[in-house]
């Protein structure tokens, strides 16, 4: 199954798959209306280090901690990729108190959202590794 | 201390409608020239740092931002331009020689726009490359003149060494050390993945290049640079540097804050130290010293590799390249006067040296009056662009041309030229890690195979326009070319016929 | 073919059912529920009252979930269990044999015996989904409620209730809300929240004595409600673990296979007493996600397969009208505590022995799971990376090499 994976070397740090993601995720078909005057919430997270950048998104693992810690079932492994059904989230972030990856978060709606790889969004394919300038993320078998 | 007579020559356009405060371009700029300022809420620029790289252009994923240059413009003057004046003030202020990047762009004739290439229609069928087979593989080396048969009657086929390409075309020498680590990776896969050759300039080899040592030109340049018994053994041909079409007469300069960790390793000079090369090779004097060159560095590599020699153009170059041509070395090349640098005094960039396609035109024709034609191979460069020059290069004479500018573009060089800061933005010109890091060589080594690719087929589509299958029928084949709006000399020197002819 | 019961039919039980049908897809499973409802998470009762769920959302898992693990439920109470023949007996008297039994038990309400609390017309325990919807029925918007006890059943029981009744009044015999989870600084924020959406406290107090509509207090406060809700605390319910001789103390005793002192019967969730590594000893962990891993490690063991629940710690996230709260492990006072304050929230590391054994975190929870994770795995830094900890919850603080391997293949 493809995931997104990162090449650490050639991240800049310069948080355009965080932008990318907060807009393929918005809804809307205009970057600028989408994030424009409004805190956004992306489902990847750039963490930067001094010289060190490297950008954090669901790993979509294999025994997924999420999956197993949801007091409402409403995270799944569909095919592989792990989804949240934002109808039964209640938003506890009891997800966010077990990802060791901190890929969780609250979204705008107090719902819980992650990287769900863009699959069911207009990009089709994550808008994370298409924004990337240097192949730092990249979308791929391994 | 700031010159208050100096306007910042760029101004950053923001459309504030577009702007999401993404601070992407503030993360991107080397010179700091965005900063977001959290009361105002919004992003701020200092345009006296801007260099219209245009890195934070490229990024912005709103498309807000342009750079334009500022219409702020001293008092009209064809004379006293409003670049001529601030050239004395900044010599004013400083006392320094003016240092510049990248090649001349001063609006001198650019002869490759005046001159037409054939098609053929009625008498000579033309061939369609996608169907026919169509030869680019050149051999740059000394050619026999005449045939010889051997005791039984066969033929001898035996050439001294000869450099394959599956193109005429080369990657000219950047050294490393003007260049990043990531920009000669990415050279050296590309032109691997080419059947191409690139040039490592006077920075030496890095040792972890060395394995792609078949398909790299060494250069020996005045400073003598990294050159070691390995370093010519690794490589495919050596490269005698005898001038470059930028700064004529005067040799490289990097300085010492340049100088450092692998760059100083592989030039095996100190960190920290200026590397200045000499005008001269200092055991050139003249061009019996350079035959002596030529030779002892084929002795040391047991006459396998062919040996270049690289001259500037400049007046006379048809008796240089004459001399050289008898000196044993196996191929010429010349570099035209729009050769890029990555430093040298503005000056002389600006004012020294002649126009690559008066220089390969004369040389070819002189070589050939004195029979001497076949002794060489021809290499041009000194502003290369498009697989057009690449065509007419080849017609007027050359066996294949020297890439350079068009490479770094491919890189993702957009010719600000101030290479000579050291802050590339595009991870090309500099040793700062942080920006090395942008030049991935898998997305750059891609897109120099890309482009040479493309170019390829082109050469392809205009040859086959001709009637031509091989770059070898295209050689010197100056029938194919057409001038328009030369002078009767200036055609006389190409030694091509007025379009219309 | 074995045969495999479950007693019990919540979040222990279906991590019990998926354990073993990822070993053994044939045998039977029988789940005895007590409940007659298609399986519910306890924990979301509170969010069907305030409306942001519903009965058909609230299913933990989807309604063909039984039939698709090939389970059959029964609707009744396990009353006896003789572990020498392996037999279950039902209320119905039914008997049922079973080669593994895992006890899935959960806990009950404990009541304690305040003194008039018979006269008490509308009272109710918060546990169960019945426990809501009956306390739905009653709700008004000018009812006065009084909730008996202030830790996290209480509390999110006020939340759910909040904008529905008119007034909340909540008393809890210790000092502070939340007793059982923060300490009195992080508490104090969290009561604050409560406060400011108009639920009073009464801390330090209990009810001595209740009428038809009032609690007098030990302090000496009288307190008039309509609505009495019971949330004072939890057993866990060992009952048949006691019939069967397992080793029983608050839970029933599990080791880190989840298998009790008879090697057939096994517990998992509420009413287990397993292992908690952030101790060191065995203690009930009644939290959700135990609940399920714990039962999944018991059912892979009982189909024949190896699983091991060795990093168990007490962990928790809950929020109060948007005001969220998490933490984990233990909070040894003798390493070093990291504290910063900020309006709204505090943040508190705990740090011994250069790791992280516990935190709390109020107001921004952002990637806590990276410090629960490093709670439950013990893993030792050294000063620089310690300190990093201590900015934000990053990866920064594993080496180069751990990142590829976490973000650069598959985990």
């Amino acid at each position: 199954m493809k995931r997104v994976y990162v090449n650490e070397e050639w991240c800049l740090g310069c948080h355009l798959c965080e932008y990318n993601c907060a807009y393929a995720n918005s809804g809307l078909d205009d970057m600028v209306k989408a994030l424009k005057g409004k805190p956004i919430f992306p489902r990847v997270h750039v963490e930067d280090d001094g010289k060190i950048h490297y950008a954090v998104s669901c790993r979509h693992c294999t025994d997924p901690m999420c999956v197993k810690s949801c007091i409402a079932g409403a995270i799944t492994k569909v095919d592989g990729t792990v989804k949240i059904d934002r109808n039964k989230c209640v938003g506890c972030l009891t997800c966010v108190l077990v990802c060791p990856y901190g890929a969780v978060a609250a979204g705008p709606s107090g719902a819980a959202q992650k990287c769900e790889l863009c699959l069911e969004n207009s990009c089709g394919a994550p808008a994370c590794v298409s924004g990337c300038p240097n192949n730092a993320i990249v979308y791929e078998e391994r | 201390m700031r010159d208050h007579f100096i306007y910042p020559e760029f101004e950053v356009v923001r459309n504030e409608n577009r702007c999401i405060q993404c601070r992407v371009c503030e993360r991107q700029c080397a010179n700091e020239v965005h900063r977001f300022d959290p009361e105002l809420g919004i992003m701020l620029s200092d345009e006296t740092k801007c260099v219209d790289c245009q890195r934070c252009v490229s990024l912005c994923p709103t498309h807000a931002l342009k750079i334009v240059k500022s219409d702020c413009r001293l008092r009209e003057n064809a004379n006293w331009s409003d670049e001529t004046i601030k050239e004395i003030y900044k010599q004013a202020n400083s006392g320094g020689v003016l240092l510049s990047s990248m090649g001349n762009p001063k609006p001198l004739p650019v002869y490759w726009d005046k001159i037409l290439i054939n098609a053929s229609q009625v008498t000579n069928p033309p061939i369609d490359p996608l169907r026919e087979p169509m030869e680019t593989k050149v051999f740059l080396g000394k050619k026999p003149d005449r045939i010889r048969r051997d005791e039984n009657g066969d033929l001898v086929t035996e050439t001294t060494p000869q450099l394959e390409l599956s193109m005429p075309v080369m990657f000219s020498a950047m050294s490393y050390g003007s260049i990043s680590y990531n920009a000669h990776a990415s050279l050296a896969r590309a032109a691997t993945e080419l059947g191409i050759c690139y040039n490592t300039g006077e920075g030496g080899l890095h040792e972890d290049f060395y394995v792609y040592g078949p398909n790299t030109v060494v250069q020996v340049a005045s400073g003598r640079f990294g050159v070691h018994k390995d370093y010519l053994e690794a490589a495919a041909a050596i490269e005698i540097k005898m001038g470059q079409g930028a700064k004529p007469g005067i040799g490289g300069h990097l300085p010492g804050a340049k100088i450092v960790g692998d760059v100083s390793k592989t030039r095996m000079i100190p960190e920290g130290s200026d590397a200045i090369s000499p005008a001269p090779h200092h055991d050139i004097y003249s061009i019996e010293d350079l035959r002596q060159l030529v030779y002892s560095l084929k002795e040391a590599t047991e006459y396998k590799k062919p040996v270049i020699v690289k001259v500037a153009a400049v007046h006379n170059i048809a008796a240089i390249a004459s001399g050289i041509a008898r000196s044993g070395a196996d191929i010429i090349a010349i570099d035209g006067f729009r050769g890029g640098t990555g430093a040298a005094p503005t000056r002389i960039r600006d004012n020294v040296g002649i126009p690559i396609e008066l220089a390969l035109a004369s040389v070819d024709q002189r070589l050939r009056d004195e029979g001497i034609r076949n002794n060489v191979s021809l290499v041009v460069g000194g502003s290369v662009r498009s697989a057009a020059d690449v065509v007419k290069a080849i017609a007027l004479g050359a066996d294949a041309v020297y890439v350079a500018t068009a490479a770094l573009l491919a890189l993702g060089c957009h010719l600000c030229r101030t290479c000579q800061s050291g802050k590339c933005n595009w991870g090309i010109a500099t040793q700062n890690p942080e920006l090395v890091k942008r030049l991935n060589p898998d997305i750059g080594s891609r897109r120099l195979v890309n482009l040479m690719d493309a170019w390829r087929h082109e050469i392809k589509e205009l040859m086959g326009g001709m009637g031509i299958n091989s770059i070898e029928s295209l050689r010197g084949n100056r029938l194919m070319l057409r001038g328009v709006g030369l002078t009767d000399k200036e055609l006389e020197i190409l030694g091509i016929s007025h379009a219309g002819e | 073919m074995a045969e495999y019961v479950i007693i019990g039919n919540g979040t222990a039980a279906v991590g019990c059912i998926e354990g073993i049908r990822s070993v053994d897809t044939d045998s039977t499973i029988t789940v005895i529920s007590g409940e007659k409802h298609h399986v519910y998470s306890r924990p979301l009762i509170s969010y069907l009252l305030e409306g942001k769920t519903d009965t058909e959302k609230m299913k933990y898992r989807p309604a063909d979930f039984y039939k698709k693990n090939k389970v059959e439920v029964i609707w009744g109470k396990a009353v006896k269990c003789d572990s020498k023949k392996q037999f279950i007996t039902l209320d119905s008297k039914e008997k049922l044999h079973y080669d593994k039994l895992c006890l899935c038990t959960g806990s009950s309400p404990f009541v304690p015996k305040f003194e008039g609390l018979e006269k008490v017309k509308n009272k109710f325990s918060f546990m169960t989904l019945d426990d809501a919807l009956a306390l739905d029925k009653v709700l008004s918007k000018d009812a006065k409620v009084m909730i008996v006890g202030a830790g996290l059943i209480g509390l999110k029981c006020a939340e759910g209730i909040a904008d529905r009744v008119g007034s909340i009044t909540v008393c809890d015999l210790a000092d502070r809300v939340l007793s059982s989870i923060l300490d009195s600084e992080c508490a104090a924020v969290m009561q604050h929240k409560l406060e400011e959406h108009g639920i009073s406290f009464l801390l330090g107090d209990t009810a001595v004595r209740f009428d038809k509509n009032k609690a007098y207090m030990k302090n000496g406060a009288e307190v008039a409600f309509d609505i009495l809700v019971l949330a004072v605390g939890v057993r866990a319910e060992t009952e048949l673990a006691v019939q069967a001789k397992c080793e029983v103390n608050r839970g029933i005793i599990a080791d880190t296979r989840m298998q009790t002192s008879n090697a057939n019967i096994y517990a998992a969730g509420d009413c287990a007493e397993g292992y908690d590594s952030s101790i060191g000893a065995n203690r009930v962990l009644a939290i959700l996600p135990n609940a399920y891993m714990q039962g999944r490690c018991a059912g892979i063991n009982m189909a024949g397969g190896s699983d091991e629940f060795s990093n168990a710690v007490p962990m928790n996230s809950i929020g109060f009208f948007g005001l969220h709260c998490a933490t984990a492990g233990a909070y040894p006072e003798d390493g070093e505590v990291y504290e910063e304050k900020y309006s709204e929230g505090i943040k508190r590391l705990y740090i011994k022995d250069g790791r992280l054994h516990g935190y709390m975190l109020i107001g921004n929870v952002n990637r806590a799971g990276i410090y629960t994770s490093i709670v439950r795995e013990q893993t030792v830094f050294d000063e620089e990376d310690l300190n990093k900890l201590k900015t934000n919850p990053s990866l920064a603080i594993f080496s180069h090499e751990t990142r590829r391997k976490k973000l650069g293949g598959v985990v």
